[in-house]
């Protein structure tokens, strides 16, 4: 197994210093951002979902760490709960009954949804509002709520239907990767808390590296067409799956096959935009130059005298 | 010759020069309380469509607001111009000298009324800004309410939403350009933005650009 340590240091509380800041975007949504100073290492979540006994420790670590209850929710007859992600669930089990083809075993299949962190963010780039989603250059991407529209762009700009819309305040929520304890050295909370280490953090070479090791001993005990999860259509992401079927992504809850930005979200938000302004100056400058050429189309007293005539002169 | 080009409270008054009323006061409320719905929401909508235009948001009080607005003058937009479609439909439908005009829109735009034939109270380019209008505003109104997350989010998915937000922003582009083509219209040939002000045109207007209109009036009248 790769030699790196499952057990994150508990953080220092006695001066904890935020390394992590607006120094470190390497896009803004609806704006520039100069190049950053320093390239910080990319850091990535490993989820192997081959070691998951769902027991939604994770889900309670979000809600404990980020301060937020969610409703008391309804039992459907199902493990999910709640049943989808919400603007306060960050995070979920998803929990699928599949019958192997070939061993004709039920396999119980737990993955733990939430946001993936692509290198090619399409809630970034679908997103009108200036700042209100930043990725850093350790390949977090972040939601900034105070520049916030709730327009949900993000929403249609996501391939994984991540991004919730609150109602309480209108604006979009997902995971942070936990953002405000990686900028202290810290583990996202849910890595934290999973007791059979299926969530681990790390550099992101690291955890390709331990994914190896994992993806091995499974292939050594039948699964064969065990692999990581670490899509290209986006770039690669931030969160990882081990998976035990990874030629078969779609049976982990509908997890995509192959990710990316739609090419309609391609569409608005590029030759739509630029098309669009493009024409609209274009019909705005024939107005001018037309009025320079040709001169205003005025009313002639031929013509009035004409209307007088036929009107009959009557007053 | 045909009526339906004369609506109410058309009149011709002789004099000196002959006066013609082309928009009754309720035309002209209605026509203004559109007008300024069109131009909020290219405002707000260009505000949320470019981030070069961002800025805009401020004049709704910031983005949130924008965000929030933008959809209810909307509405507003597509019940006052409903009105308006059901003052004008009729004196829009395509006429047989329509073609003739479009056709010569050569001379349309270099003023040589004299080539063009003698129109109605509409010429064949204003009733394409008409029907333009019309089937842009129907086509804005659903594909808007398709991306109208706050309300209707849970009646459509995501793809669908892909693809009205991308029918949304066509369609917003081309009806800013026919307001564009309808305000320059207005402002180029003299003597038309009366119309919907004071609402009434000269003699002289109506027999320059729409001589058949103005015959038709001066008959109704004689008869």
């Amino acid at each position: 197994m790769a030699g790196f340590n499952f057990e994150l240091p508990n953080p220092n509380t006695r001066d904890p210093k935020s390394d992590l800041g607006p120094g470190d975007y390497v896009r803004r949504s609806a704006s520039s951002v100069p190049a950053p100073s320093r390239q910080l290492t990319p850091v990535a979540k490993l989820i192997d979902v081959s070691k998951c006994i769902g027991c939604k420790a994770c889900q309670a670590a979000c809600l404990e760490w980020n301060d937020m209850r969610d409703r008391v929710a309804i039992n459907r007859g199902v493990y999910d709960n709640p049943q989808d992600l919400t603007p306060q669930m960050f995070t979920l089990m998803r929990f699928t009954e599949w019958v192997n083809p070939e061993t004709q075993n039920l396999e119980w299949l737990i993955r733990k949804d939430g946001c993936m962190h692509c290198e090619d963010p399409g809630c970034l780039k679908a997103c009108p509002a200036p700042g209100a989603i930043v990725q850093y250059s350790n390949g977090i991407v972040d939601f900034v709520h105070e520049n916030c529209i709730g327009c949900g762009y993000c929403v249609k700009g996501c391939p994984f239907n991540i991004p919730r819309i609150s109602k309480v305040d209108n604006k979009a929520y997902k995971c942070t990767l936990c953002s405000d304890r990686v900028a202290v050295g810290q583990g996202p909370a849910c890595a934290k808390a999973c007791p059979t280490h299926a969530i681990v953090f790390g550099t992101k070479e690291e955890m390709k590296k331990h994914a190896e090791g994992r993806i091995k001993d499974l292939q050594s005990r039948g699964y064969k067409n065990a692999g990581l999860y670490d899509p290209p259509g986006v770039g690669g992401t931030h969160v990882m799956y081990v998976l035990h079927h990874a030629d078969q992504p779609q049976i982990y809850a509908g997890l995509p096959g192959n990710p990316k930005i739609s090419p309609l979200v391609d569409l608005w938000k590029g030759a739509t935009k630029y098309v669009g302004l493009a024409v609209i100056g274009l019909f705005a400058a024939i107005g001018v130059v037309h009025h320079i050429v040709e001169g205003p189309n005025r009313v002639s007293d031929e013509d009035e005298a004409n209307a007088e005539r036929l009107a009959g002169g009557r007053r | 010759m045909t009526a339906y080009d004369v609506e109410k409270g058309d009149s011709v008054h002789p004099g000196k020069p002959v006066t013609v009323d082309r928009y009754t006061g309720g035309a002209r409320i209605n026509h203004w309380i559109t007008a300024t719905s069109l131009v909020l929401l290219a405002i707000s909508g260009l505000a949320l469509f470019h981030p070069s235009m961002y800025f805009l948001t401020g004049l709704f009080g910031g983005g949130q607001a924008t965000r929030a607005i933008h959809p209810w003058i909307g509405v507003i937009l597509f019940f006052s111009f409903f009105g308006l479609f059901f003052r004008f439909w009729r004196a829009n439908l395509w006429a047989a000298e329509d073609g003739t005009w479009m056709a010569r829109l050569a001379d349309v735009l270099t003023a040589r009324e004299e080539r063009l034939p003698e129109v109605g109270k509409y010429n064949a380019g204003q009733k394409v800004v008409f029907w333009g209008m019309s089937i842009l505003i129907v086509v804005l109104i659903s594909s808007g309410l398709v991306i109208w997350d706050q309300y209707f989010y849970p009646l459509t998915s995501i793809e669908q939403k892909r693809v009205a937000v991308v029918i949304h922003a066509a369609a917003a582009v081309t009806i800013i350009c026919v307001w564009i083509v309808h305000v320059y219209a207005a402002i180029w040939v003299r003597g038309t933005i009366g119309a919907m002000t004071k609402g009434r045109v000269t003699g002289g207007w109506a027999w320059r650009h729409h001589r058949r209109w103005l015959k038709e009036l001066v008959s109704g009248k004689k008869a």
